[in-house]
Parts: C-alpha cells; sequence; structure tokens
C-alpha cells in the first residue's frame, strides 16, 4: 500500500462535500422521518427506532461502499484511469484505495446512524455495537466489489439510475424496510442475495440467538468471488480498448 | 539500420501494427529513437500517432510486431518508472491543489523528481497552490506535464501537448519543454504543426494513413513539406504557359483565379509577374500541412489504397 496515494485519494474523496453531504443526508432523513413517526411503537418487543436503525445502516453502508468503487466511471471517463496505466502504480492497490475510500464512508454512515439513534431512544451495549458494527463490514464485501464492477460497465450518465435502481432493489427484497419475504420458496430466493445478510448483519444487534449462520458465510463468499470474476473480466475487456 | 546496442538501450518499433476493425491506423512501422533524442511524431489525424504513442506506453495492444522500450517491454519500462507520458485526453482530477496532485503521482514512481523542482521546471510553482478546477487551459496542460516529469523518466511521451490550449499557452508551455529537453532525456512528441517540430526536434518522423512517410533532420523534413501556392487574380490566362513557369508543379483555374502550386514559390512568383503585369490580388501561402501529407503519402505509393483512417 502506498500511504501518501492513500492520504490524497481520501483528502479528495472528504473534500468533496456534496458527496459527503448526500451519502450520509438520505439515511439520516429516512431515518428521522420515519422512525421519529414511531418512536414509542414496538415491534415483537423490539422497539421500532432500533429496528428501523439496523435496516437503515445496512442500506446507507451499501450505497456508500457501492458508490465508492463506481466514481471509477467517472476517472474512466475523463481519461484519469489512463493516467494511472502508464504510472507503477499497480491496479490492485488503485482498486484497494476505492474500497477503503468506501469504508470510512460507511463507517461514517454507521456513526451518524448511531448518534441518530440515541437521539430517538435507542441503546445498545458496547458488545452489541461492535458485533453489529463488525458483520456490517464483513457483509459489504460483495458490496464494495459490485461497486468496481460497476465502476467499468457504466458511464456516468447512466450510473445515477443505475445505482439508484440497484441498491433499491437490493435494500427492498434484502428487507432493509421492513422483510418482505417470510417463508416459502421466495424467501429462500432472497436468503441467496448478499443484502439480505447484510440486513441480518443489522438485525444481529436485535439479540437474535446463534447468529451467523454458515449459510451468511457461504452468500457472502459466493457473491464476492463471482463478481470478482466478472469485474477482472469487464476490466480487461476495458483496458483492452482503444 | 540499427546497432545492437541502440535497439536494446533506445526505443525500437518493428513491423508495428494496429487495426481498429475495417481501419488500420498503424501499418508496419519500424523506427528506432537512440536515447537523448528529441524526435517529433508529425502528422494530419488519423495518421496513426496517437495509437503508435499508446503501442509504445503499453496502453494498447499491438496487432503485430514489437516494441521495446530500453530493452524492456512497455509494461516493465512503465513499472520501472522509466516511463513518463503526457496523454493526448485527460482531465485532472477535482478536489486536489496542484502541488498535492504532483505530490500524489510523484509517490506511484521509485525515484521521482523533488516535488518543487518538477513545478519549477514546468512553470506551475507560481500556481501550485491552487485548486486544479480553477486553471487555464494552457495551465492545465503544463501540470499534466508536470505529473509526466515528476517521474523523472527517461523517455517522455508527450502526445500533442499543445493542441488544447492558446497561442500564450502553447508558447508557455515550450519554454517549459525547453529547458526539460536539456537534461538528457529522450522526448517523444505528436504534433500537428510543422513549426512545432521544427523548433522543438532534433528529428521529424512524418505519419500519415498508418504509415511513416518521411524520417530526417527539420531541413529534410522542410524541402519535402515545405511546397508554396501562389493565387493570382486576371482573366485569360493560359494554363499551359503557367505551368512552364520556373518552380511551378501544376495550375488550377477557378473563374478569373489561377493557383500554382510551387516548389520554388520565389523564382514562380518573379517569372509569374514578369510575364502577367496586370495580375492582382497576389496571394502566396505556405501548403496546408495536411495536403503536404498527403502529397508524401501519394508518392509513397499508396494508391492501390484508397482506405483512409479517421481520428
Amino acid at each position: 500500500m502506498n500511504a501518501t496515494y492513500l492520504r490524497f485519494e481520501l483528502l479528495r474523496t472528504f473534500r468533496n462535500r456534496r458527496f459527503l453531504l448526500f451519502s450520509l443526508a438520505f439515511p439520516l432523513i429516512l431515518f428521522f422521518s420515519i422512525a421519529g413517526a414511531h418512536r414509542s411503537t414496538t415491534l415483537d418487543g423490539i422497539s421500532f427506532p432500533l429496528y428501523f436503525m439496523t435496516g437503515m445502516a445496512a442500506w446507507g453502508t451499501m450505497v456508500a461502499t457501492i458508490s465508492s468503487g463506481a466514481r471509477i466511471a467517472a476517472e474512466r471517463q475523463f481519461g484519469w484511469t489512463r493516467q494511472m496505466r502508464i504510472t507503477p502504480l499497480p491496479v490492485r492497490t488503485y482498486f484497494s484505495v476505492k474500497i477503503i475510500c468506501g469504508y470510512l464512508m460507511a463507517l461514517l454512515t454507521i456513526a451518524a446512524l448511531y448518534l441518530a439513534g440515541t437521539t430517538l431512544g435507542v441503546r445498545l451495549s458496547a458488545d452489541e455495537w461492535l458485533r453489529m458494527t463488525a458483520l456490517l463490514l464483513i457483509g459489504l464485501i460483495p458490496f464494495a466489489v459490485i461497486g468496481i464492477l460497476f465502476g467499468h460497465l457504466m458511464k456516468v450518465d447512466s450510473l445515477g439510475p443505475a445505482l439508484g435502481g440497484v441498491t433499491t432493489l437490493f435494500a427492498l427484497l434484502g428487507g432493509a424496510w421492513g422483510p418482505l419475504a417470510t417463508g416459502g420458496v421466495f424467501l429462500t430466493v432472497v436468503k441467496c442475495l448478499p443484502s439480505y445478510w447484510l440486513v441480518q448483519a443489522g438485525k444481529s444487534a436485535l439479540g437474535a440467538g446463534g447468529w451467523p449462520p454458515a449459510e451468511e458465510w457461504i452468500v457472502i463468499a459466493a457473491w464476492t468471488v463471482v463478481v470478482a470474476r466478472l469485474a477482472v473480466v469487464v476490466y480487461q475487456r476495458d483496458t483492452a480498448k482503444v | 539500420m540499427v546497432t545492437a546496442a541502440e535497439a536494446t538501450a533506445g526505443i525500437q518499433l518493428s513491423k508495428l501494427t494496429k487495426s481498429y476493425g475495417p481501419v488500420r491506423a498503424v501499418r508496419s512501422i519500424d523506427i528506432a529513437i537512440a536515447p537523448g533524442e528529441t524526435v517529433a511524431l508529425l502528422g494530419p489525424n488519423g495518421a496513426g500517432k496517437t495509437t503508435t504513442i499508446d503501442m509504445i506506453l503499453g496502453l494498447t495492444r499491438p496487432d503485430g510486431g514489437a516494441v521495446s522500450v530500453f530493452g524492456m517491454s512497455p509494461a516493465e519500462a512503465v513499472k520501472a518508472g522509466s516511463v513518463g507520458g503526457m496523454l493526448q485526453t485527460g482531465s485532472l482530477i477535482e478536489y486536489l491543489k496542484v502541488r498535492e496532485l504532483v505530490t500524489m503521482v510523484a509517490a506511484l514512481y521509485p525515484h521521482p523528481l523533488a516535488v518543487d523542482e518538477a513545478l519549477r521546471l514546468t512553470g506551475t510553482i507560481d500556481f501550485a497552490d491552487q485548486k486544479t478546477t480553477k486553471l487555464s487551459g494552457g495551465q492545465t496542460q503544463r501540470v499534466r506535464f508536470a505529473m509526466a516529469l515528476v517521474a523523472d523518466p527517461d523517455l517522455l511521451m508527450l502526445d500533442e501537448p499543445t493542441a488544447a490550449i492558446d497561442v500564450e499557452g502553447r508558447r508557455e508551455f515550450w519554454a517549459a519543454m525547453r529547458s526539460v529537453a536539456a537534461r538528457g532525456k529522450t522526448v517523444v512528441f505528436a504534433t500537428h504543426y510543422l513549426e512545432e517540430a521544427d523548433a522543438y526536434a532534433d528529428r521529424i518522423i512524418v505519419m500519415a494513413r498508418g504509415r511513416v512517410v518521411a524520417d530526417g533532420s527539420a531541413t529534410e523534413i522542410k524541402a519535402k513539406v515545405g511546397n508554396r501556392t501562389i493565387r493570382a487574380t486576371f482573366p485569360d490566362s493560359d494554363p499551359d504557359a503557367l505551368s512552364m513557369l520556373p518552380g511551378v508543379n501544376s495550375v488550377e483555374r477557378h473563374g478569373d483565379a489561377v493557383l500554382l502550386s510551387c516548389s520554388d514559390s520565389d523564382a514562380a512568383l518573379r517569372a509569374f509577374l514578369l510575364r502577367n503585369p496586370d495580375a492582382h490580388d497576389i496571394e502566396v501561402h505556405g501548403a496546408g500541412i495536411e495536403e503536404a501529407f498527403l502529397e508524401l503519402t501519394a508518392e509513397d505509393g499508396e494508391d492501390e489504397d484508397t482506405e483512409r483512417t479517421n481520428s
């Protein structure tokens, strides 16, 4: 890892105030507007703000990690990636740094939501916070790779709708805004999505016992491997062009 | 022919070929560049200059032939930090100041120049604390030049470095370039402008339609492509008589106007005025460089193939 390169990449990411503001603003606005209206409601003995906060954490961090890799689309379009390809910077460092930026953004999102949660009376023990955060960070791995794939598949003008659509679908099917599937074939299908397990990672703070199951690791690993393989193919196609 | 030492020490392109679909961008070119040479790749759009440069930089894979950069493959040379490049297109990343950007790029190389030295050499130190988004076109090009130079590479590749900037920016760019070329680097730059190639290169390689059509010193090249055209207005001209004038290659008539294409416009003009005292609105033009190139390609026996590459 190249510390100077990483430092300036982080600097330019976090100097982009609009990116920062909008990434943090949407999960917070949704959280306050929906959880705020139901702050004294409980679902199966769990307070609604806590329940909703975990879902928003899953969605917000997913958007943060995917968009970080997807920024490669813009860098491809204005010729920056070509400029980097004629330097000794290894491709894997270029990608790793994008993923690190995405994870930092995800951590900021989690921190902001935790803070927002406490204002609505969410109380968790340090153990529960840590466990939930750690599981979320693991659950985000496939999404970091999906971001890199998107960065090579998309052009800037199609990126917005594509990201919006995909993250919303993932979040909806995964149950970030409440469980869609409660049983049957639909649940089996939904359980094959990485977003289902990301949402479950958030829900681990709700005291579900014996979690995570082996299924989670398998789904996360499978998505990561398959998407990474696709990303390599798309990357090679992209760099073989003019 | 090149010696074995040159072949391993400099840049060696042999039978290099690249097509994009039906467009034959580069057609089996052989070029050898010795270390320390400053070489201009001169040619119109679609000549294959950018494709050639991209193959030397390892950005584009040749269909056939070989590239050797200081005895290495392009990828190895890039990895070793031996090459600095300024590509034809590309903007600067946002949210950084000029000095920060150049520092970031310097950190990627094994033996970079001091950042301030690169900024000074490229004349960018005066606006080093400006954001990259607040620069003029000429300033942006010099920052991109600084990014290539800070690598302290043995080979600098510059693809039409002054194409997108105004005259003032162009002058500033070449002033910066002059201070760098004196440092014994091998420099290859692409340009449309014969004047630029003439002023800044030891050697000019003219490319057209994917081939090398001329290769030599600036003086040799200018003699080949330096044709001029005389335009004058007078009625009842006699094309046959005009074509017999000294220095005239060919004659065209457009109504009352005649166009004389000349290899020696001075001799032609003297003789022309002597014999046609009533001619008026006389203009002398340097031949468009594109026309001159096309003439060279035609002489090169390209008639069997009418297909042209377009940029």
